[in-house]
């Protein structure tokens, strides 16, 4: 027998060095910036890449094994859930229609950022940075992968889910926070991280995961919850590579300031405005209400957005620049956007639906300067007419902002009775924006957003209808041309959640009986 | 300002008046926010403006109780937020209308539901 050899254990610091930095080398076949041609060329100077810091030192082989450990102990509650018949447990039908906004139009962000990271983590020279990119579009891959299946479930039961994919491409308000994200991936490396690193995990990432997941927590979603436990610690890893980054520019050259000041300008107000459907889904959809916006605002925006802006004031970092208006705009924008789908859920694939009267009061005591001054006498009309079965749709599609992709919705600063108007011209053509923030943005780089593929105009330019439509035949009809491109089931996934198959089959399942149709809204 | 890039950065606009089969016209109704956006309507440039209040606008607005009271010689129009003053019996390409230009109304006295400008 051999005797025993005894192999010589790594300490942690020695094997996270190992297992990460060390596996990078300067090349010499080729120059170095031939390799890694995206990393200067924004502008911003880098000295010394080792100034790098990765508080969460994970290594490769750790990062398997603890994910797999969590991923096991997922799929056995999506699992349970299952078997149990978890959907009949939730609070109301209408809770699922915060689940097929999650699945339409935060799940595909996933894989976006997965996309941008794995580019990323490609492409900076310092092995530091390149790791924690690498890892990030590891998790952003198995979150759109859990977040798929944890809801895959509901899909089965419910309508508004079948065509998620196809719906991010082409639906209209998917185009909000698909464009978001390819101007982000189409940016370079610094500015992606400063977009969805720092502006989007870093300031405003509790304002998305805390009230979807609290509000499946209070609305009896433990498959939803559980996966919000599970994506939590590599929330924690994100936020830590966002404000990294933005400190190890900051730190690494004085000319670096302008750069980051300008991106976080920007990237806060994109951010804030995708938001908008957040706002909307925590007052509007949620059966069982959580916190209002304007309080999460207040909690996660103000408070801890101020005081990190306090605290990058030493690099002579300030405030972002439409700072003061999207605090304004606490307000109004989840009621704004409501009326929004209330308008346009003809062509949605969700429902929308005129609060119950108690739901209602609740608006009134958390919008005590804004609810009943402006948009309680509004929903209380829709109720009226929509109970003489006048239901209003608007046929007519809206003009929309050519930064943010919105529709024109937003008022004024100052005035929430006048809509925000505002324009630029460009190489003799007129552009359109909902704020003086996407006007910014746009003007900054107006040859990026002359390119925007807003649904409604390539609705007109006839892009939008199946292959072989005739839009010229007689009797065309260009919203069912729209409908049947977009693969909706009409009158299943679009519509009032009043007399939809979802109320129906739910009411059936439970034993319940439907609510008259006269009290329907009621 | 303009895009900082690698290499030449010269992509086409989607929007110019060629990829669309009549210029679009961007209009809202001050007041009555019912109607959550302004619209966007393709337009012939021939189309007389007194058209828009006669066969373009019912379809887009009609749904509104107030739409049906509107004096339209009493009516303020605005273009790019500035007053004024388009002769309806003109074309909207002789009124000086181009491709993406938006246009508001106000209808004095109509101020929406309740007085609550929705």
């Amino acid at each position: 027998m051999d005797a025993p050899v005894t192999k010589k254990k790594l300490g942690l610091k020695e094997r996270y060095i190992a297992m990460t930095r060390d596996l990078a080398w300067d090349t010499t076949y080729q120059p170095m910036d031939k390799v890694f041609p995206f990393d200067k060329y924004e502008g911003i100077k880098i000295h010394d890449w080792d100034k790098w810091e990765d508080p969460f030192r994970l290594t490769m082989d750790a990062y398997w094994k603890y994910q797999g450990e969590k991923e096991k102990k997922l799929y056995a509650v999506i699992e349970a859930f299952a078997q149990n018949n978890g959907q009949l447990s939730i609070s109301d039908a209408r809770y699922v229609n915060a689940l097929k906004l999650f699945i339409q139009g935060v799940v595909p962000l996933e894989y976006y950022a997965h996309r941008g990271f794995a580019h990323v983590g490609r492409h900076f020279t310092g092995p530091g940075a390149r790791v924690a990119s690498q890892m990030q579009a590891v998790d952003e891959l198995r979150h759109f992968q859990t977040e798929t299946h944890a809801l895959s479930h509901y899909n089965k039961y419910f309508n508004g889910m079948h065509k998620s994919n196809h719906w991010f491409d082409r639906v209209w308000y998917l185009s909000v926070p698909k464009s978001f994200f390819e101007d982000a991936l189409s940016s370079g490396p610094f500015e992606f991280l400063t977009a969805v690193s720092f502006s989007f995990e870093y300031v405003l990432t509790n304002l998305l995961f805390v009230p979807f997941m609290s509000g499946a927590a209070h609305n009896g979603d433990m498959s939803t919850v559980t996966f919000g436990f599970s994506a939590q610690s590599d929330e924690s890893r994100h936020m830590t590579l966002g404000i990294e980054c933005i400190k190890f520019m900051l730190e690494q050259d004085p000319a670096n300031v302008p750069i980051v000041q300008k991106w976080i300008d920007k990237w806060f107000w994109r951010g804030y405005r995708v938001l908008t459907l957040v706002a909307m889904m925590q007052d509007y959809m949620l059966p069982k209400r959580v916190m209002s916006w304007k309080e999460a605002w207040e909690m996660y925006a103000e408070q801890n957005g101020g005081a990190l802006f306090r605290d990058l004031a030493r690099y002579g970092i300030r405030v972002p620049k439409g700072w003061q208006q999207a605090c304004e705009g606490k307000d109004h924008i989840s009621h704004q956007a409501w009326n929004t789908f209330y308008n346009y859920c003809a062509a949605a694939p969700f429902h929308t639906w005129i609060p119950k009267e108690e739901e209602m009061q609740w608006l009134s005591e958390k919008y005590p300067d804004t609810f009943d001054k402006y948009y309680r006498p509004r929903l209380e009309h829709l109720r009226e007419q929509q109970e003489q079965g006048n239901r209003f749709y608007n046929k007519t599609l809206p003009m929309l902002c050519t930064t943010c992709q919105i529709p024109m919705v937003f008022t004024e600063p100052g005035d929430p009775t006048k809509i925000c108007y505002r324009e630029s011209e460009y190489q003799g053509d007129k552009y359109h924006f909902c704020s003086d923030g996407c006007k910014e943005v746009f003007d900054d780089e107006p040859e990026k957003y002359i390119q925007s593929w807003l649904p409604v105009h390539q609705i007109y330019q006839g892009n939008c209808f199946p292959e072989g439509t005739d839009p010229t035949a007689e009797g065309f009809d260009p919203l069912a041309a729209v409908l049947a491109y977009y693969q909706m089931n009409v009158g299943r996934d679009n519509f009032d959640f009043e007399g939809s198959e979802d109320q129906k089959n739910f009411a059936a399942w439970r034993g319940e009986e439907l609510p008259g149709a006269a009290e329907g809204a009621k | 300002m303009s895009v900082i890039a690698l290499k030449p950065y010269d992509f086409p606009a989607k929007d110019v008046r060629a990829n669309f089969p009549a210029p679009l016209l961007y209009i809202g109704w001050e007041d009555h926010l019912l109607f959550c956006a302004p619209v966007a309507l393709p337009l012939p440039a021939e189309t007389p403006f007194g058209a828009l209040a006669q066969a373009v606008l019912p379809g887009v607005y009609g749904y509104h109780s107030d739409f049906a009271k509107i004096d339209w010689d009493a009516v303020q129009w605005f273009k790019s937020g500035q007053p004024w003053t388009p002769d309806p019996a003109k074309s909207l390409q002789d009124n000086g209308l181009k491709h993406k230009d938006v246009i508001r109304f106000r209808t004095p006295g109509l101020t929406g539901i309740a007085g609550t400008c929705s």
